[in-house]
């Protein structure tokens, strides 16, 4: 067993898992969504033990650091944390249809890791700067963050597929009622909130230790400085402009194209200092 | 709006607004992408080419190659700031006669008629239950106060209500943070210093004018090294430096990329490194009519006559990138050789290629046999006050927001009513300030946890 192997084998039960999903949603059997959630536990399991495999191996080829370093890391890190959020989630609160708009950002995000031709799978040494235990926990923190808001934007995507008023018998009825949708949206982000602020304070922290300045501008920074400000927006909308439903799930789609931007979109169009995740 | 306000009520009133805060915040969200697109801190020659002399002059005008420290973007940071200073002055009275009540008082019609009431029956006498409930509620939530009705018992329990103080916590750690910059950029600097190994220096240069700054201290570094990863990418840089105060030596210290040095308030961070200048090089000078070859130390700025009174070679200097028809072929001596008919020209020995000069096909070729291989490390020294003000605005944030999001004032109510000698109803309900679907489902779970004692 290796790490590429355990990791390109979660892909496939994640893809599975999301199918058991979009079954039971689309044939209203509440049995397929309960095979869902077992697979998807299978998925996270065998996604843990690439992730350590991987650990290991940088460890066996001589560069040993946490595999945390670049944006193929980072990618199925990210599935790691949107898949034990979700299955948190549905722990707590029993609400299993909505793996439907959970599972498919799941499998995605490591989908597009391994089979993207722009995304490098080799196990490459530490440049100097990322030698830093500061690095860990700004790569958790921040990856815990962007699953929070992933998982908020799919809840966020029920308000739009859900009709007002949903006739027993459509593939609608199951799906859990406006308010919770709406508070389960709100807890994502402020989860969300709460690890991307520790992301961003752990990052300025390292970059302090590393450069002698916390905070710089640089693209990478400033964006997730505006995903961030676009997040705080929405809990000041919510808490004190009285917004919800549509209007509010407006922003968290907004607040996650930030993310995106921030993720993907500085490596590949903007430069700066992060050019690796 | 009311007439008869005064200006500086209307004032007030508008920094009092949530809504001034979300068009803040949304107004910097959105500034904040200019800078990320267009060049900051760039040269004019960079603008009017990148942007046209048009957009150049606009550029100008709103400081926009600077635009994080543009007057109009530090006008909104101000504005948020005021904003959220009036807007907590106004709301903490009321918060804190909430955390701080004359009287705890509840309202039981209220928790009869809440939505998370849940309700069971058991068959035992109303007596024999309210004392386990009384323990049960005591030791989850808090302190309980019990009441006696006609039917039955009331009791009520909270907890948290110091959390509400949470988001105050929160937007005074952003002032915080705030003050903190300001501190840093008014009584701070940050400035760059190149060591050549060897050298010796008690100033820097700031990054942004090149303006010197003296640091109070000498820097001198005794020697740089560098590692690579087969891979060819760096593995590690390490200067060693020793810091020298009024002519005596202080102490020596190694730094690396991640482990600065700091001292009087002043760090020293290793950020680059580059090749200096070598003292001297070995050349083999070969003759090629016989290829016989001669071996020379030469320093540079050495002149050393050629075998056999052919004429003299001059080591005239280094040259970091040696630019041979168009591509670098990166370090190189440079030498003049001075033939006998006083004929003289120039020559560069490429270090990375040592046969090169044998292309020119002159009588002797030099080929670089070794020299030893010289750096200077790159430094960047700062200087930030504030640095402790934004890290402790750091951990307020953090403590503040997990206070807000994840604690809440919760209250319970748990009525026993009896209905006959050994049937009780038993009615639980509970709010709280924040979210409503947990406070369901926990709700659920004691009723669940009750229905054992
Ligand atoms: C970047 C700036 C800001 C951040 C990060 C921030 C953060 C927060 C957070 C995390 C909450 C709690 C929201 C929740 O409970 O879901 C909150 C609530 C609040 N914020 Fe801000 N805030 C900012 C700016 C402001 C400003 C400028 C004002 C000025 C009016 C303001 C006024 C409030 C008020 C009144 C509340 C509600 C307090 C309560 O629940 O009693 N905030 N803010």
């Amino acid at each position: 067993m290796n790490s590429s192997l355990a990791l390109s084998s979660a892909t496939f039960i994640y893809a599975l898992s999301s199918i058991f999903y979009i079954g039971s949603f689309s044939f209203k059997k509440q049995g397929l969504a309960k095979i869902g959630f077992i697979v998807l536990i299978i998925g996270f399991l065998d996604n843990t033990l690439g992730i350590i495999l991987r650990w290991i191996e940088s460890y066996q080829m001589g560069y040993g650091h946490a595999p945390f370093a670049n944006m193929y890391e980072s990618l199925v890190f990210f599935s790691w944390t949107a898949a034990i959020l979700y299955i948190f989630v549905e722990l707590k609160y029993k609400e299993n249809i909505i793996g439907v708009f959970a599972t498919p950002i799941v499998f995605l995000a490591i989908a597009y890791a391994s089979l993207s031709p722009d995304i490098n799978s080799k196990i490459t040494p530490l440049i100097p700067a990322l030698k830093s235990n500061w690095l860990i926990a700004h790569v958790i923190a921040c990856f815990l963050g962007y699953a929070g808001f992933a998982v908020a934007f799919g809840f966020s995507i029920m308000y739009f597929v859900k009709p007002k008023n949903p006739d027993a018998r459509s593939i609608f009825a199951k799906l859990p009622s406006l308010d919770i949708i709406d508070e389960l949206t709100y807890q994502m982000v402020v989860f969300g909130f709460l690890f991307l602020t520790i992301g961003i304070i752990t990052g300025a922290v390292w970059a302090n230790s590393a450069w002698g300045t916390y905070w710089s501008w640089d693209p990478k920074e400033t964006w997730s400085l505006i995903t961030w400000i676009v997040y705080a927006v929405f809990l000041h909308l919510r808490m004190m402009r009285g917004w919800y439903g549509e209007n509010l799930a407006w922003v968290s789609i907004l607040g996650f194209m930030a993310v995106m931007f921030t993720y993907f979109g500085v490596n590949f169009l903007l430069s700066g200092l992060h050019s690796y995740a | 709006m009311k007439k008869n306000q005064t200006i500086s009520e209307l004032i007030w009133q508008f920094f009092c607004s949530v809504k001034l805060a979300v068009y803040t915040l949304v107004l910097l969200a959105a500034t904040s992408v200019i800078g990320t697109i267009i060049l900051q801190n760039g040269t004019p020659e960079q603008y009017s080419r990148l942007y046209g002399e048009a957009y150049y002059n606009l550029i100008k005008i709103f400081n926009i190659d600077d635009m994080y420290h543009a007057w109009w973007f530090l006008s909104l940071l101000v504005i948020l700031c005021i904003n959220i200073v009036v807007c907590s002055i106004e709301r903490i009275s009321g918060t804190w006669k909430i955390i701080f009540p004359k009287k705890l008082k509840f309202n039981p019609d209220r928790f009869r008629k809440l939505k998370t009431l849940e309700g069971f029956i058991v068959n035992k006498a109303a007596i024999s239950l309210s004392g386990g409930y009384e323990r049960f509620l005591s030791k989850t939530i808090g302190k309980v106060i019990k009441q006696e009705t006609q039917t039955g018992t009331i009791m009520y329990a909270e907890s948290g209500r110091w959390t509400r103080m949470g988001v105050y916590v929160v937007h005074s750690s952003l002032l915080l943070l705030l003050l903190g910059a300001l501190i840093g950029a008014v009584f701070g600097f940050k400035a760059n210093l190149q060591l050549n190994e060897g050298a010796t220096s008690d100033t820097a240069f700031m990054v942004k004018t090149r303006l010197p700054v003296n640091l109070g201290f000498s820097i001198r570094c005794n020697d740089f090294h560098v590692k690579f990863y087969d891979t060819g990418a760096p593995e590690e840089f390490k200067s060693n430096l020793t810091i020298i105060e009024n002519g005596k030596e202080s102490f020596t210290k190694d730094i690396l990329v991640n482990h600065p040095l700091r001292y009087k308030g002043i760090n020293i961070f290793q950020s680059s490194y580059g090749s200096g200048r070598p003292d001297s090089v070995v050349l083999d000078i070969i003759r090629q009519s016989d290829k016989s070859v001669t071996s020379h130390t030469i320093k540079i700025g050495e002149e050393i006559g050629l075998p056999e009174d052919q004429g003299l070679f001059k080591l005239e200097g280094f040259m970091p990138h040696f630019d041979f028809r168009g591509n670098n072929l990166g370090e190189a001596f440079i030498g003049r050789i001075t033939q006998k008919d006083a004929n003289s020209f120039q020559i560069a020995l490429p270090t990375k290629f040592p046969t090169f000069d044998k292309m020119r096909k002159g009588s002797f070729a030099f080929v670089v046999k070794e020299f030893e291989h010289k750096y200077y490390t790159g430094l960047q020294i700062t200087k930030d006050p504030g640095v402790w003000y934004v890290y402790s605005g750091f951990i307020l944030m953090i403590i503040g927001c997990w206070v807000t999001f994840f604690m809440s004032h919760q209250s319970f109510f748990i009525e026993i009513e009896k209905i006959s000698d050994t049937i009780s109803k038993i009615s639980i309900s509970g709010t709280s300030n924040r979210n409503k679907q947990g406070m369901k489902l926990k709700i659920k779970k004691i009723v669940t946890k009750l229905k054992d004692i």
